[in-house]
């Protein structure tokens, strides 16, 4: 192969030149190495997501090792006094094998589950910060549909593996699902049966899941994430309003060095802090629960985190949502779990269409909003997360009536009162505080920061010192999108669509209630405004009118 | 880096009639300008690299020293000086990275341009080029025949795919209506999993007040005892016959008092395992159903719709409780067929 490069000299050069002539390494490096990431604390929720994945997939390689994903019974003869010569399947005598036995297995173990918590709810929290930052819109609308396959493919790989060890616990989790299968109309009688092989519980669920578990899932997991990274490379990372950044340019670190030793030291403290709450905090102690057995049951349980707000709707659900027709039953009672799921990941899904068509806004953005600047947004944003905390806090209803010496029915009918209204009172206090901060923007950039100084005027009166801000402290204040009010529009053949008759009504729900960005000629009439006042105050704290001058006294 | 940087115009960084003032001037930090502090954090980043050194140390002495199985104690005690050890390993690089990154590394912001996502007009008229000539060369837009039965094949052949699943278990039959209850079949006492020799249980036994957990005496007699179990598992409770308001049509299917009601959940199946004597309710402690036991076990609380299923006991000649057949309804959570027989 020619080459008009001079032949290297140095080890490294030949190791590269190695390297380059066969991968064209050179051609990465050039592409990527200089690549540009924004810097913010928000932009590292994602990170810790792909990092607990990593995590969560080394450790369960090595469980992999030594787990039995078999249901046949044998008497316990291991270390664990309590459980000697109980009867248990070989999923639960290999998890008490790794847990008592194996040297590092409980850590390992340990780290696997806090790994999956952490990855669970980083994921869902880089989605809410996605989807306040408007994040999700024109160019990046797939990769949010990406995101939300990996959020309910993570709620899937943990209730899989949550089920594996085939303790009590795990074991009246999976009696509840065959439950709620069992309530889907036509189908779930048979469903339940192909599930579980059969009558619950069987002898074939735990190595189903397994293979769910540690194959499937994780293959579907990787294969997105890696769409969900090549989306990044091809939009490049969206950026904070601020001076400087704009929609035609990214400005951050560069990967090689600076953003490779960050990212690369952040995946090393997230694996500390999923080690170290392994180490000190013990997480589904499955010796304590004892093997799976369909009788007993203790009160209190709790699922992981992520399923809570499932459990929570069974728990709120009245049970009078289960009707008959022609003796045929529809368990609304139990199905609105299911639906509220189901309808959820959807809404996420479709989300950004419906924006972009209320807001009739086909245009790219790279810049963020700040969640205030997109009141509406972010008010629905705040009410679903308030009715996802209602629907979860009550899968811990009796815990609560408990802790505050409250009656378990009266915490219910506290749940079922939120369940409507908490998101609808959540809805209109979010809208107002976000309406009042644009106004308090607005005011900032017109009459400067409030400096706590009062002075006395020669005349008697008292006035508070308002400092200017310099321009680019501004800039955030008054440059950000700032849809209106678009009504219903009449086509070529002036008849005004149905569709269209909605989308109108929509925009009116989202942007009727607006504060207005300031204009550049606001700004400058309040600035010559101030100016004829004279009373700002240079670094010394002397009077100054507009010019820098001293004012006369 | 200044090749990087995007010349713009001025009307592309307005916003709001508002011009963008540019990145505000970069501020040195204490590194940049005192070179014995950017020592002092060189040695940082260092400390920080021989912290992650010792922990990996402490992983493998603990490893080597301490044998987990041989008490609880010691399990608990290996976890914690492995999982110090890692912590520390992991912690002392990452904090190293990160302070040597902030500290050390340069901080200037670099600007790069953004470019358009799609291509360019020439890349889409070749592209278009291409799959003009594909449609050309494989001719199936000429050739409906061909496409149309591809397309009819390609639509079938999944379905065995589908198919091969029909083996994922056996068709629900009568299983969901079945237990092992029948009539004559003696009450023994649950101990816990699946007893060798079940504890049957004489009516004498039962006093007022009380709550036992019981299984059939066949509990062997099923192909899986756990999904016999899962079905079969009763709450018996002897209640004052003054306090029974008992439908005259049942009126003898408990037994002095006694009456027994299925523990698997009408909601979603969990066991209803929480008694309360005093008011003789029985409580699902999964989602909260409340049962009334005076009142033939039905819902007077929570998700479930269903009364529990009675169990219709007596006793035999031997004295021992006995079922008088299985239970006449479906026990369990409601499923699809449950009104087919």
């Amino acid at each position: 192969m020619s080459t008009t490069t001079p032949e290297p000299t140095t080890a490294v050069g030949k190791a590269a030149d190695w390297a380059d002539t066969r991968m064209g390494a050179s051609k990465l490096v050039r592409e990527f190495g200089r690549k540009i990431f924004p810097s913010h604390w928000s932009f590292m929720l994602g990170e810790v997501s792909l990092y607990s994945f990593i995590i969560v997939v080394l450790t369960g390689t090595y469980l992999t090792f030594f787990f039995y994903p078999a249901m046949g019974e044998l008497h316990y003869d291991g270390p664990y006094v309590p459980l000697q010569g109980v009867e248990m399947s070989q999923a639960y005598q290999s998890t008490l094998y790794i847990s008592f036995e194996l040297r590092g297995g409980l850590l390992i173990r340990q780290m696997h589950h806090w790994g999956a918590l952490l990855f669970v709810a980083a994921v869902s929290i880089h989605m809410l910060r996605v989807f306040f930052t408007g994040a999700f819109r024109r160019p990046r609308e797939l990769n949010w549909l990406v995101g939300v396959g990996l959020l309910a493919l993570s709620w899937a790989a943990g209730f899989t593996g949550y089920s594996l060890p085939d303790d009590l616990l795990s074991g009246n989790g999976l009696r509840i699902i065959d439950g709620i299968i069992k309530a889907i109309p036509l189908v779930g009688t048979y469903i339940s049966f192909f599930l579980f092989g059969g009558e619950f519980p069987g002898i074939d669920i735990i190595s189903r899941l397994y293979t769910l578990h540690i194959m499937i899932i994780p293959a579907a997991i990787i294969a997105l994430i890696a769409i969900h990274l090549i989306f990044v490379v091809v939009h490049k990372h969206t950026q904070w309003p601020q001076a400087g950044n704009t929609e035609r340019n990214v400005v951050g670190e560069p990967v090689l060095p600076t953003f490779a030793a960050k990212g690369g030291g952040f995946f090393f403290l997230v694996f500390a802090l999923i080690a170290g709450l392994s180490a000190f905090f013990q997480i589904n102690p499955v010796w304590n629960y004892g093997p799976y057995d369909p009788s007993p049951v203790s009160a209190g349980t709790q699922p992981d985190w992520y399923i809570g707000w499932a459990d929570g709707i069974l728990r709120i659900a009245p049970g009078w949502m289960e009707f008959y027709i022609f003796g045929w039953p529809i368990s609304m009672n139990i199905l609105v779990a299911v639906i509220i799921m189901v309808g959820v990941l959807v809404g996420m899904a479709v989300w950004p269409f419906f924006e972009a068509w209320v807001a009739k806004d086909n245009r790219e953005h790279h810049v963020l909003d700040r969640p205030r600047n997109a009141p509406t947004r972010t008010a629905v944003g705040v009410a679903f997360v308030v009715w996802y905390l209602v629907m979860w806090a009550g899968a811990s209803g009796d815990l609560i009536a408990v802790f505050f010496h409250m009656s378990l029915n009266d915490m219910i009918y506290i749940f079922r009162f939120l369940f409507f209204f908490g998101p609808i009172i959540a809805y209109i206090v979010t809208k107002r505080i976000c309406l009042g901060l644009q106004r308090k923007d607005r005011e900032v950039a017109l009459h400067g920061r409030e400096t706590g100084r009062i002075l006395r005027l020669p005349h008697g009166e008292f006035i508070e010192v308002h400092e200017p801000l310099d321009p680019h402290s501004a800039w955030r204040l008054v440059a950000f999108d700032s849809p209106e009010y678009v009504p219903a529009q009449a086509d070529e053949n002036g008849k005004i669509s149905t569709a269209e008759k909605w989308r109108g009504r929509f925009s009116k729900f989202f942007f009727e209630d607006r504060v207005a960005p300031l204009s550049k000629a606001e700004l400058e009439a309040a600035h010559a405004h101030n100016e004829g006042h004279g009373h700002h105050l240079d670094s010394e704290g002397n009077d100054q009118d507009g010019q820098g001058r001293p004012l006369p006294h | 880096m200044s090749s990087k940087e995007h010349t713009v115009t001025s009307d592309e960084l307005d916003v709001n009639g508002h011009t963008n003032p540019g990145l505000p001037e970069h501020k040195p930090r204490l590194t940049d300008t005192y070179p014995e502090i950017e020592r002092r954090f060189e040695r940082q980043v260092a400390g920080w690299f021989v912290l992650s050194m010792l922990g990996t140390v402490l992983f493998i002495v603990s490893f080597i020293a301490i044998e987990p199985g041989e008490s609880y104690d010691l399990m608990r005690l290996s976890n914690t000086l492995l999982g110090l050890g890692a912590t520390l390993a992991l912690l002392g690089i990452g904090v190293g990275a990160i302070v040597w990154a902030k500290n050390l590394m340069n901080d200037h912001e670099v600007t790069e341009s953004r470019h358009d996502i799609h291509g360019s007009e020439e890349d889409r008229a070749i592209a278009v080029e291409i799959i003009k000539q594909a449609k050309e060369e494989s001719g199936i837009a000429r050739r409906p025949l061909i496409r149309n039965t591809l397309i009819a094949a390609l639509a079938l052949a999944p379905l065995p795919a589908v198919i091969v699943f029909r083996e994922l278990g056996p068709l629900p039959g009568d299983k969901l209506f079945n237990t092992l209850w029948d009539q004559g079949v003696r009450l023994a006492i649950d101990t816990g999993g699946i007893p060798e020799n079940p504890r049957l249980l004489r009516a004498e036994d039962v006093t007022i007040g009380s709550v036992v957990h019981v299984i059939p005496e066949n509990i062997h007699d099923g192909d899986h005892a756990l999904d016999e179990k899962a079905k079969a598992a009763v709450l018996l409770m002897k209640i004052d016959p003054d306090e029974l308001n008992e439908d005259p049509e049942r009126a003898d299917w408990s037994y002095d008092g006694i009456v027994a009601y299925s523990k698997i959940c009408t909601h979603v199946g969990c066991p209803v395992a929480l008694y309360e004597h005093q008011t003789h309710h029985l409580l699902c402690p999964c989602h909260q159903s409340t049962f009334d036991v005076t009142d033939h076990c039905k819902v007077i609380f929570g998700p479930a719709k269903r009364p529990l299923p009675q169990l219709p006991i007596t006793v035999d000649s031997e004295g021992y409780l006995v079922a008088q057949s299985d239970f006449p309804d479906p026990v369990g959570p409601t499923f699809w067929e449950i009104n087919t027989r």
